[in-house]
């Protein structure tokens, strides 16, 4: 068989130097240990997004705070916390936002952008054709799609601590407990995205969030509730976070708030587990 | 021990199979998608599964590459189980699927970076191996171009190279060329030529005959899941067909009826629905027949057999419908 050489002057590489060796893996095929590269992967990927979408993502909550938290809390005054502290309308909303401005940075990502890469631009399925496991392709996703939910949130605790809403010192551990929300979103937006087949499916998940929003203590005290209604509130994990911000920047510190963050440990440890298996059903069958 | 460390990893001999299956089976459902079929691959070799659509070819690859997991049989790729040690197995892979899924939200070039890095590669040993390998896939000049500006051949060119960005042992293509004109398979195959002679082992499907002549030096014939014939493209065609073939067409209507009168020519008739097939040593000496007993086709062809004949009468069947 003869066969022309003449269209190009490039050698085939050399085989060789630069192979990886396989690597001893503790927990064998679902991690190697690599999630960063998926991280990096996103962060370079982000250059091409549009930002405006991103940008509107923040301001969001901005627009809520200044029109309901310094607009009709000039009308309705001071609200008792959970922990019996009477505090200005805006310093009530305003951890409840940021809270919801960690839950939607989480969720953008990790919902419909996931959606996207993995029913159409089918992403997973070539990084799972390399040495990295399901659970390098969930974690690195999932830290992604964390980072835009803390960086959003820390844009929106600047905002609050100008407009003199942060109460206590204690406001600035609403850094980490803002990323552990956001952790919480994102694992189990991710895990519930892998479910989505369709457009109208994911639909679906707005259905969810814009009650919640609303409904989570964010504007008003769960007690105004009947008890039926409170505990229903209390099943979401919006309200966990709500509570948790909201007892930190006004500084009215309660017991309980450590169940608020068992509540998003666990969250983030049953979204990681089936966003795992789920890549592995998908992709590795 | 449940993982394998370097140490204890099996070093193969030189000539010690790359890749061994036997009784490789996958069923999806109960439905046999892959039905027991067994094989070697040498280090070095081109070896290709030539099948029609459906016939299972997909399947093995991705049991192959160690994405899927067989149903049963044995399976050893460099000596490892890719049920038990899918991680290590892939990173001696590379892998051209079927359907282009490189990263549209990346360039070019970045797409080989972030590529090698998901195999662990730092990123300035990535980036030294991606230009190497932007100047093989003659994508030098477009290193910065987003991947939606790319033609079909040149997107194709960039997954080889991206496959290739991990230094495989084995480089597994899944219809390489499929889709792609005339122009742009050639420049493909060149490339893959070039890598056949550097040593690398090239499995790859195709249901193109042409392909599997250029490429492979050795390959199985498979049809609903099983193997039908094996062999070097050439023993192939002398083993299942005659050296030469006569086309002949008389109309879609007529061939069947005239195929009667043509009864007794030649080693083996077929009749296609738009073409009546003569197998023979000698060619023209059947037209000649043909033009004797007065029977008149619309056109005429003597032409060498190839895999596509062979497929034909192992089948029944076309291999491209």
């Amino acid at each position: 068989m003869t066969h022309s050489t003449s269209s190009g002057q490039a050698a085939a590489p050399t085989l060789a130097p630069t192979r990886p060796e396989p690597e001893q893996r503790g927990i064998g095929s679902l991690y190697a240990g690599n999630a960063r590269s998926v991280v990096s992967r996103g962060l370079l990927a982000t250059r091409s997004t549009n930002w405006i979408i991103i940008l509107s993502g923040f301001f969001e909550p901005v627009f809520f705070l200044l029109a309901l938290g310094v607009g009709l809390g000039s009308i309705v005054g001071s609200v008792q916390t959970t922990a019996g502290q009477a505090v200005p309308y805006a310093a009530f909303i305003a951890p409840g936002l940021l809270a919801v401005a960690a839950m939607n940075g989480a969720i953008y990502d990790s919902t419909w952008n996931v959606f996207f890469k993995m029913q159409y631009a089918k992403l997973y399925e070539g990084m799972l054709a390399t040495s990295l496991g399901p659970l390098d392709v969930a974690l690195g996703e999932i830290l992604l799609a964390l980072l835009r939910g803390g960086v959003y949130a820390t844009g929106f605790l600047i905002v609050m601590q100008v407009l003199g809403l942060n109460l206590s010192w204690t406001a600035l551990l609403a850094i980490p407990a803002v990323l552990l929300i956001a952790f919480g979103f994102a694992s189990l937006g991710m895990a519930v995205t892998s479910y989505m087949k369709t457009f109208q499916q994911m639909d679906w998940i707005n259905f969810f969030l814009l009650p919640m929003f609303l409904f989570s203590a964010t504007f008003f005290p769960v007690s105004v509730y009947p008890v039926p209604v409170q505990v229903i509130v209390e099943i979401f994990p919006l309200w966990h976070g709500v509570e948790l911000v909201r007892g930190l920047t006004t500084g009215s510190l309660d017991i309980a708030m450590l169940g608020h963050v068992a509540y998003f440990v666990v969250m983030i440890a049953v979204g990681l587990t089936f966003t795992t298996r789920r890549l592995r059903a998908l992709f590795l069958d | 021990m449940p993982f394998v460390t370097v140490e204890t990893m099996p070093t193969p001999v030189i000539s010690a199979p790359v890749i061994v299956a036997s009784g490789l089976t996958k069923k999806y459902k109960g439905l046999a998608a892959v039905d027991g079929i067994s094989f070697e691959v040498a280090p070095g070799e081109s070896f290709g599964l030539l099948g029609p659509n459906g016939a299972g070819k997909s399947t093995t690859m991705r049991m192959v590459g160690a994405v899927s997991t067989r149903t049963s049989g044995t399976l050893s790729i460099l000596g490892l189980d890719p049920n038990r040690h899918g991680p290590e197995v892939r990173a001696q892979l590379g892998v051209v699927p079927q359907q282009d899924n490189l990263d549209m939200e990346l360039r070019v070039r970045d797409n080989l970076i972030v590529y090698g890095r998901y195999f662990g590669i730092s990123n300035r040993a990535a980036g030294k191996k991606a230009d190497e390998l932007l100047e093989f896939a003659q994508l030098s000049d477009r290193a910065k171009s987003k991947v939606d500006d790319l033609s079909g051949g040149m997107k194709r060119r960039l997954t080889i190279a991206r496959s290739l960005m991990n230094d495989p042992r084995v480089l597994l293509l899944d219809e390489p060329t499929t889709g792609l004109d005339p122009q742009a398979r050639h420049i493909l195959w060149d490339r893959l030529f070039r890598l056949k002679e550097q040593g690398t082992t090239l499995v790859l499907t195709t249901h193109y005959m042409d392909e599997a002549e250029q490429l492979c030096d050795r390959l199985i014939v498979v049809d609903k899941g099983t193997i039908m014939a094996e062999g070097s493209p050439a023993a192939l065609i002398r083993e299942y067909s005659t050296r030469e073939v006569v086309e002949l067409r008389f109309g879609s209507d007529r061939n069947a009826e005239v195929a009667l009168q043509l009864a007794g020519l030649g080693e083996r008739i077929e009749v296609l629905p738009d073409r009546v097939l003569i197998y023979a040593d000698d060619g023209d000496a059947i037209l000649a027949h043909v033009a004797a007993a007065g029977l008149e086709p619309v056109t005429s062809l003597v032409r060498r057999s190839s895999l596509e004949d062979v497929f034909l009468r192992l089948t029944g069947r076309s291999l491209i419908e």
